[in-house]
């Protein structure tokens, strides 16, 4: 997109390894992301894509190499801070059960010394973003919801302190296909219109393409194929190739 | 029927026997909830504290307050000595429930907490101690029912409480004084569970 303005980018790996108990479980992994693009880590269970998400947000940091969010490496930056300006959505959503939506949604506006008139205000813009009505839902209890539901709100809860950067682990793998596709329409939507740069996992090659400015393909540990997803196409590597036949 | 002089007495050896309960209770939860947190974020001390707590749940409760007679300071005849023991007995239901409760707060919603940028100190009050609640309030429940039972023998060191019945009434073979000290102390433990119940009823959020 912009480039011209801003050539830093938004996010950065260098040379990032991550090993535990002898065992490696990402192989010197380099990429950048620009600011405002996707970029979809794709792989089979156990190929290091969470492991490599849970970098960004300092969940984890790497045996060698570093993470740079914003040109900062994530060990230079205040954990609390970093982790308050990146929205993070895990497959099994997290919602804290015994808060209510409205609560849930504005938990990181209230960290951040939000007033309440604000954070209200701004719960309720979100629920309606991600296609819930506010009157119904905010002070339903996350028990009372449907998955989908359910992750929709996960969706809120991440964009609602503004942040700069969004992390998906496979946020819609437990959903059923329909109600995937209505989410993936909605992410589409927000991405669009929030330019917020955003990493998604996934081991869903449909979903991969439909979502990414870029594909990075990892396989044990090592990103196999860095491409935009007309090119990822036509990659002819094993594990490309592995991908694609499932299409 | 029952004479007057003996409702006094029932009356006055209740008061004495639910404070002797409150205060080791008190105790056994003002010290048995931190050290229960702290085990969760000390996996070493694990073993150690509730092997502790175990091995002083299975010396069995005469001998234990016969035991702390003749240490000094905790010791000797009378209601600290009483006390002390009912603490340490009360001690591994909370510490156990404590740190069961909280070790069972689902991964995926701690790992939420963690990345919005929760610090230690907003996750423990926040999520993990309303989380795990109901779990310790059954801990507290449990060794608080048992408490009650176990301070009958307080009397024998002379802790005073129910147990000035129970015994009395074992030594004079004089039933109505043993039903006299076993009745109130039954009633107790039936109320203060179903006190507890209502508290868990009340405040339950999930």
């Amino acid at each position: 997109m912009d480039r011209g303005l801003n050539a830093q980018p938004a996010l950065e790996f260098r040379g990032v390894s991550y090993r535990i108990n002898g065992s490696i479980i990402l192989e010197n992994l380099s990429f950048c992301i620009d600011p405002g693009r996707t970029l979809v880590l794709l792989g089979r269970s156990g190929s290091g894509k969470t492991t490599a998400l849970k970098m960004v947000n300092g969940l984890l940091f790497p045996s060698s190499g570093q993470v740079l969010v914003e040109s900062r490496a994530t060990s230079d930056w205040d954990l609390i801070q970093l982790r308050r300006s990146i929205g993070y959505v895990i497959q099994e959503v997290g919602l804290f059960p015994h808060f209510t939506i409205g609560e849930n949604v504005g938990l990181v506006p209230r960290l951040n010394g939000w007033t309440p008139h604000r954070i209200t205000a701004r719960v309720a813009e979100l629920l309606h973003q991600v296609g819930l009505d506010p009157v119904r839902f905010l002070n339903r209890y996350p028990r009372e919801l449907s998955g989908g539901q359910r992750q929709r709100v996960g969706v809120a809860r991440a964009l609602a302190a503004e942040p700069k950067l969004l992390l998906f682990d496979e946020p819609f793998g437990a959903l059923d296909p329909v109600t995937r596709v209505e989410l993936q329409d909605q992410f589409l939507e927000l991405r669009d219109r929030l330019q917020i740069t955003s990493i998604f996992v996934t081991h869903d090659v449909r979903e991969a393409l439909r979502l990414c400015s870029e594909i990075a393909l990892l396989h044990r540990g090592k990103l196999e194929i860095l491409a935009k997803p007309a090119d990822f196409m036509d990659c002819q590597g094993p594990e490309a190739r592995a991908f694609l036949s499932t299409l | 029927m029952i004479p007057p002089y003996l409702w006094q007495e029932i009356a006055q050896l209740t008061g004495e026997h639910f404070v002797l309960v409150l205060v080791s209770m008190a105790i056994a939860a003002g010290a048995g909830l931190p050290l229960g947190i702290l085990l969760t974020r000390r996996a070493s001390l694990r073993t150690p504290l509730l092997g502790f707590a175990n091995v002083m749940q299975t010396i069995p409760s005469l001998a234990l307050f016969g035991f702390l007679i003749p240490i000094p300071f905790i010791g000797g005849i009378g209601k600290r000595t009483a006390i002390f023991a009912l603490v340490l007995y009360a001690l591994l239901p909370i510490l156990r429930n404590t740190l069961a409760g909280i070790l069972g707060v689902d991964r995926a919603v701690r790992e939420s907490a963690i990345a919005m940028g929760m610090t230690g100190r907003q996750l423990l009050w926040e999520v993990e101690l309303p989380l795990a609640a109901p779990t310790i309030l059954a801990g507290i429940r449990i060794a608080t029912v048992t408490t009650i039972g176990t301070a009958t023998i307080a009397a024998a060191i002379g802790g005073g409480g129910l147990g000035v019945f129970i015994f009395r009434g074992i030594a004079s073979v004089d039933s109505t004084q043993i039903l006299a000290g076993a009745i109130p102390a039954a009633l107790l433990a039936l109320l203060s569970d179903g006190g507890f119940s209502w508290i868990e009823r009340r405040f339950s959020v999930v």
